[in-house]
C-alpha cells in the first residue's frame, strides 16, 4: 500500500508524549461514540505502486480515444494537437503544486502567466479585460447571465438555440437561483432567427445570448443581433471559440458587452471533458463586475515590477454574500497552457491555423455533401466544423464507420430533435485531406449501406 | 542599499541586489519569430472572401507573441521558478489540504485512454472511463456516507452551488417557499456567495465561547423559512462540533436541509462520516483530500453526495451500471433522463483527468490508508500545535479556541501584535525568508489576526520542529527588532507589493501596442 507518509513507530510514541495523550484515538474525542465509524471503511486494501498503475492502465484500455480511431467529434471540444512543451512546462512542480497566489511575493510566477493569458484573451476577443479562468465554456456562459443580473437585474435570459446544449442547459439550472427566466430564440437556415429575437426581446430582457460559431458550426452575422439587444438596452454576451476568432469579427468589435468561452481546444486534452478552462471577457464597465481572479501589474516596496492579485473587493472571500460570484478554485493551470498555447502558434500561426482549418472544412463539406444521401445542414459559412442530413438513421451509420474505425461525428438528435438527420462533423488541423478522404469513403458506403437496408426494408 | 545580509540563524534581512526586471512573453516578441508551423495546405487554396465573407472577419490579426520555442521555454522555466510550490517546501495554508501530490497520478491521467478521449465518446466505448468515475461515485459515498453521488461540479463551492440548488429543488417539490440559509460566522467565503447566487438571503449563527455553532443562536434562528444550514465539522476553528447530532435535529425539525462543506474532510476520512451526523448533502474537494494538484489556483474537482431525499433532484447526466453486458460483465452508461434533475451545472461529464488522480490514490490508499492519513493529519496537527505552545510562542500566538485540534488549527496574533507590534501578515511574510509557504492568514473571520494552520499527514516531524522554530525565531528577532518582520520578505523575488495601487487603477493586461 503507498501511503505517502513518514510516521515511525518512535515518532508516533515521542509526538504523543508531546502532545500528552496516550493514543491517537484520544486525538478524537470531541467526535461523539455514536458518530465514530467503529468499522473499516467497505473499500478495498491498498495497493502497491505498480498495482495501481496496471489497473488504471487496463481501465484507460477500455476506453476508445482520440489515438485509437480516426476521429471527427467534435461539438464543443476538439482533437487540436497539443505542443510537447505544454506537457513539459505543465509538468513542473512550480507551476503543477502551488495554490491560489495569496503570497505574490513568492507567486510571482503564476501571477505572470494570469497577466500574460487575460492579455492573450483580451487580444482574442478585442475586451479590454479578462479574468483569470473560470471552470469551463457552459459554467462561463453562467456567470455571463449573472454579471448580466448585476448589470440590469432585468429577469429575461433569452438564448440562441445555436448555444451550445450543454451552456443553455446550465442557464436553465442556474436561473432559479438567479431570478431569472431562460427564452430560446429558435435557428432558421442554420443561424439565429433575428426576427424571432426581435419580437422576443425588450425591456425585461437581461441579456441575449448567442454562440460564434454556433454550435451547427455557422459563423453568425452578429452585427443586427447586437443592434437589436442594444435598443432594448441589454447586455451581449457571446460564446466564443477560440481558434476560429483568429480569423472572426471580435467580440470587441461588434460591442458586445462579455465573451466567454470553452478553452479546451487551446493547448488542452480532451480528458473525456475536463479539466480544461472556461475564458471570461468584458468590456471596461464592467470591470468591477467579474467573476474570479484577476492579475494587475504594480511595483514592490523597492520599485520593481511585480503582479498581485488585483480588484479582489469583488470577490468571495472578501465581499461574501454581495461578491460578484462564488468562485474560489478555478482552473489556472489548464489557463496556463491555454497561454503557452497561443504564444506557440503565435500571431501569424493563429491565422494560418485558422484559415487551414476552414480551407480543410470546405473540402471536407464539398466532399462529404457530394456522396448520395449526404446534403448540408445549412449553407452559411463555417470555420472548422459543419453540420449534415444524412438520408439515413445516423446511430446506424455511425456505428458502420466506428466498425471500420472512423468516427464520423456528433449526432444532433438527441439534442436537436428537429435534426434528427443530423451529423455535426469537426475538422481540426489533425485531419489532413487523407484522413477527410477516408471519411468520405467510410461515411458514403455506410450511408449507401443503410439506404439500400432500408430499401430492401420497404420492399419485402 | 547595501549588499544582502544575513542573520545569524542564515536567514537574509535584506535584498539581494541583483534581481532582474521582470519582461512577459509580449516584451519579448519580435515581429518575423515563430514556434509553430502548421501542417501544409493539402486542399484547394480557395480564396478567403469565398469562404468567409470580409464583414464577418476580424480587421487585424490578435497580438499573440511571435516567439520560438527555446524562447518560449525559457520563459516559462524562467517564471517557474519566481514561484514557491509544495514539492519545494512546506505549506501549511489552512483550509487548503496542501498534501503530497503522487506522482503516478500524472502518469496515469496522461494514458492517451484517459487524456485523448473524446467526452462525447459513445458510452459503449468508454467502459474504461465509466467504470472508473462509477468506482469513484461509491467510493465516495462509502467515505461520506451519503448514497447518491454527482461528480459533476468542477470545485467546492461548485459543489456549494450544487447543493443549495439541490435544497431549492427539494423544497419547491414540495410547495415549500423558502427564503433562507443559515450560515456560521466561520463560514468561509464562499458559502455565503453561493448562497446568494442560488438566490437566498444568507443569516448568520454565532460560534459559542468553545468554537461549535451557538445552540441558542441557532434555536432562535432555525423557522420555517431556513431552507438550509451550512456548516464544516471539523469547522474552519479545526474543531469537531460535538453537538452536531443536536444541530441536525435543530435544523431538520425545522425542514431545512444540512449542507456539510467538504473542504475539511481531511480530518475525518473512515473515522467518522457526514452522513452519519445527519448531514443531506456534501462537497469534496478532490483536489484536498484526494490530491489533485492544486495547479496555482485549480483545477480541482467538487463531486457531492447526497442523502435519499436529495436523490432525486441530482444534476444530470448520472452514470448507471447494469449488469447485461456482454459475458456477464457490467455495463456504464449515462443517464440523460431524469424528471425532477436540476439539470446541468456545466459542460460533459466533470473534471475526469482529476477523477483519474482521486481515484489512483483511494486505489492506493485502501480503506485502511485513508483512515491512517486523516489520523496522522490530526496527528500531526496536534503536535505542530504543542510545539507552538512552548512558553516563549504560546504567550504571543495563542489558540483561539479549545485545547486540542483535528487536522488544522487557529492562533490569534493579536497578542503578538500588542506586545512585540507585529502583525500576523508581518509573520507571514517572514515566514517567507525562512523558506516556507505561511499558513492561511487573517481567516476565520472572527479570529482577531488570524493564523490558521493545517500541517497535513504527508509531513515529517522533523519538518514542523523545524517550522515551529521559525516562528520561534522570528518572534524573538521582533522582540529584538520588529522592524525587520515589518518590512519582510527580503530573499523573495520581489518584496511587498503595492497592492493597493494596483486596485486604483487597474492595469490587468498588457498595454496594446501601435
Ligand atoms: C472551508 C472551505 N470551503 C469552501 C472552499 C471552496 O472550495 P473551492 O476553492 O474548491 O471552490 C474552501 C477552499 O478554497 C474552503 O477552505
Amino acid at each position: 500500500m503507498s501511503r505517502y507518509t513518514s510516521l515511525t513507530d518512535e515518532d508516533l510514541r515521542e509526538m504523543l508524549a508531546a502532545i500528552g495523550v496516550s493514543s491517537i484515538d484520544e486525538l478524537f474525542d470531541a467526535i461523539p461514540a455514536a458518530l465514530r465509524l467503529g468499522r473499516r471503511l467497505d473499500l478495498p486494501e491498498g495497493l502497491s505502486e505498480q498495482e495501481v498503475y496496471a489497473r488504471l492502465r487496463a481501465m484507460a484500455e477500455r476506453n476508445v480515444s482520440a489515438e485509437d480511431e480516426l476521429t471527427f467529434l467534435g461539438a464543443g471540444m476538439y482533437d487540436h494537437y497539443v505542443p510537447a512543451l505544454i506537457d513539459s512546462i505543465l509538468q513542473r512542480s512550480e507551476f503543477l503544486t502551488p495554490y491560489t497566489p495569496y503570497q505574490p511575493e513568492i507567486s510571482q510566477g503564476g501571477l505572470q502567466v494570469m497577466f500574460e493569458y487575460q492579455t492573450a484573451i483580451s487580444e482574442l476577443t478585442g475586451l479590454p479585460i479578462s479574468n483569470a479562468s473560470l471552470y469551463e465554456g457552459p459554467s462561463a456562459v453562467g456567470a455571463a447571465a449573472y454579471l448580466a443580473k448585476l448589470a440590469n437585474g432585468r429577469r429575461d435570459v433569452v438564448v440562441s438555440r445555436g448555444v451550445h446544449p450543454h451552456s443553455r442547459a446550465t442557464l436553465e439550472t442556474l436561473a432559479p437561483g438567479y431570478g431569472q427566466a431562460v427564452a430560446e430564440i429558435p435557428l432558421i437556415d442554420g443561424v439565429t432567427d433575428l426576427a424571432a429575437l426581435e419580437a422576443r426581446i425588450g425591456p425585461d430582457t437581461t441579456a441575449v445570448i448567442v454562440q460564434q460559431p454556433n454550435f451547427l458550426g455557422a459563423v453568425e452575422d452578429l452585427e443586427p443581433i447586437v443592434a437589436a439587444a442594444k435598443a432594448v438596452g441589454a447586455l451581449v454576451v457571446c460564446a466564443c471559440d477560440p481558434l476560429p476568432m483568429a480569423l472572426l469579427r471580435t467580440p470587441g468589435e461588434l460591442g458586445i458587452d462579455v465573451a466567454v468561452g470553452e478553452g479546451q481546444s487551446l493547448g488542452n486534452r480532451l480528458d473525456y471533458g475536463g479539466p480544461s478552462f472556461g475564458f471570461f471577457a468584458a468590456s471596461q464597465e464592467h470591470i468591477r463586475r467579474m467573476p474570479g481572479r484577476i492579475a494587475g501589474e504594480t511595483r514592490d516596496v523597492d520599485g520593481r515590477r511585480g503582479f498581485v492579485l488585483t480588484l479582489q473587493t469583488r470577490e468571495q472571500h472578501i465581499r461574501r454574500e454581495k461578491a460578484t460570484s462564488n468562485i474560489c478554485t478555478a482552473q489556472v493551470l489548464n489557463a496556463l497552457a491555454g497561454v503557452i498555447y497561443l504564444s506557440w502558434i503565435g500571431k501569424r500561426g493563429a491565422v494560418e491555423l485558422a484559415e487551414l482549418m476552414l480551407r480543410r472544412a470546405d473540402y471536407a463539406r464539398r466532399a462529404l455533401t457530394a456522396l448520395p444521401g449526404v446534403r448540408a445542414l445549412h449553407d452559411q459559412p463555417v470555420a472548422r466544423e459543419f453540420a449534415l442530413a444524412l438520408d439515413a438513421p445516423v446511430a446506424a451509420v455511425l456505428e458502420r464507420c466506428a466498425a471500420e474505425g472512423v468516427n464520423a461525428g456528433y449526432a444532433l438528435g438527441r439534442e436537436y430533435p428537429e435534426f434528427a438527420d443530423g451529423l455535426l462533423v469537426a475538422i481540426t488541423e489533425q485531419r489532413s485531406r487523407a484522413d477527410i478522404d477516408r471519411l468520405a469513403d467510410v461515411l458514403g458506403r455506410a450511408v449507401a449501406a443503410e439506404r439500400s437496408t432500408a430499401m430492401a426494408g420497404a420492399l419485402s | 542599499m547595501s549588499p544582502a545580509a544575513q542573520t545569524p540563524n542564515g536567514v537574509a534581512t535584506q535584498t539581494p541586489q541583483q534581481r532582474e526586471e521582470v519582461v512577459t512573453i509580449y516584451e519579448r516578441s519580435r515581429p518575423g519569430r515563430r514556434a509553430f508551423s502548421p501542417p501544409a495546405l493539402d486542399v484547394p487554396e480557395r480564396p478567403l472572401d469565398e469562404l468567409l465573407p470580409p464583414s464577418l472577419r476580424r480587421a487585424a490579426p490578435p497580438e499573440l507573441p511571435e516567439i520560438a520555442e527555446p524562447e518560449i521555454v525559457r520563459h516559462y522555466n524562467g517564471l517557474s521558478k519566481r514561484n514557491f510550490d509544495l514539492d519545494s517546501g512546506f505549506y501549511p495554508l489552512g483550509s487548503c489540504t496542501m498534501k503530497h501530490n503522487p506522482k503516478l497520478h500524472e502518469r496515469v491521467a496522461a494514458l492517451p485512454g484517459n487524456a485523448r478521449l473524446h467526452p462525447l465518446q459513445a458510452p459503449a466505448r468508454a467502459q474504461g472511463a465509466l467504470e472508473l468515475m462509477w468506482n469513484l461515485e461509491r467510493a465516495l459515498a462509502e467515505v461520506s456516507g451519503l448514497p447518491h453521488v454527482s461528480l459533476q461540479p468542477s470545485a467546492g463551492s461548485h459543489g456549494e452551488l450544487a447543493g443549495v440548488l439541490l435544497t431549492r429543488a427539494y423544497h419547491a417539490d414540495r410547495g415549500d417557499e423558502r427564503t433562507l440559509v443559515l450560515t456560521p460566522d466561520t463560514a468561509h467565503g464562499t458559502n455565503p456567495a453561493t448562497v446568494t447566487m442560488a438566490g437566498y438571503e444568507v443569516v448568520k449563527v454565532g460560534t459559542s465561547p468553545d468554537g461549535g455553532v451557538d445552540l441558542e443562536d441557532l434555536r432562535r434562528k432555525a423557522d420555517d423559512r431556513v431552507a438550509c444550514l451550512m456548516l464544516t465539522n471539523p469547522n474552519t476553528l479545526g474543531l469537531f462540533d460535538p453537538n452536531i447530532e443536536e444541530i441536525a435535529r435543530i435544523t431538520h425539525d425545522a425542514g431545512a436541509t444540512l449542507y456539510y462543506d467538504g473542504a475539511n474532510l481531511n480530518a475525518v476520512m473512515g473515522i467518522s462520516r457526514p452522513g452519519d451526523m445527519g448531514f443531506d448533502i456534501v462537497h469534496f474537494n478532490l483536489h484536498k483530500s484526494f490530491t489533485q494538484p492544486h495547479g496555482g489556483g485549480g483545477p480541482g474537482a467538487g463531486p457531492i453526495a447526497v442523502s435519499d431525499r436529495i436523490e432525486p433532484y441530482l444534476m444530470v447526466p448520472r452514470i448507471v451500471r447494469s449488469e447485461d453486458g456482454e459475458g456477464g460483465v457490467p455495463r456504464f452508461d449515462l443517464e440523460e433522463e431524469s424528471p425532477k434533475s436540476i439539470g446541468r451545472l456545466r459542460g460533459f461529464q466533470g473534471n475526469y483527468g482529476v477523477f483519474v488522480r482521486s481515484y489512483a490514490y483511494i486505489c492506493s490508499l485502501g480503506a485502511e490508508g485513508l483512515r491512517e492519513a486523516s489520523e496522522i493529519a490530526v496527528l500531526n496537527a496536534n503536535y505542530l500545535l504543542a510545539l507552538l505552545r512552548r512558553p516563549e510562542i504560546a504567550p504571543y500566538l495563542p489558540l483561539a479556541y479549545g485545547e486540542r485540534c483535528m487536522h488544522e488549527f487557529v492562533l490569534s496574533g493579536a497578542p503578538m501584535k500588542r506586545d512585540l507590534g507585529i502583525r500576523t501578515t508581518d509573520l507571514a511574510k517572514r515566514l517567507l525568508d525562512h523558506g516556507y509557504h505561511p499558513p492561511t492568514v487573517y481567516f476565520p473571520l472572527l479570529v482577531e489576526e488570524a493564523l490558521l494552520v493545517e500541517p497535513t499527514e504527508t509531513e515529517t516531524r522533523e519538518t514542523l520542529e523545524e517550522f515551529a522554530e521559525a516562528i520561534g525565531a522570528i518572534l524573538r528577532e521582533a522582540a529584538e527588532d520588529p522592524e525587520i518582520a515589518r518590512n519582510a520578505p527580503y530573499s523573495t523575488p520581489v518584496r511587498r507589493l503595492d497592492e493597493a495601487a494596483a486596485a486604483r487603477t487597474p492595469v490587468v493586461r498588457q498595454p496594446a501596442r501601435g
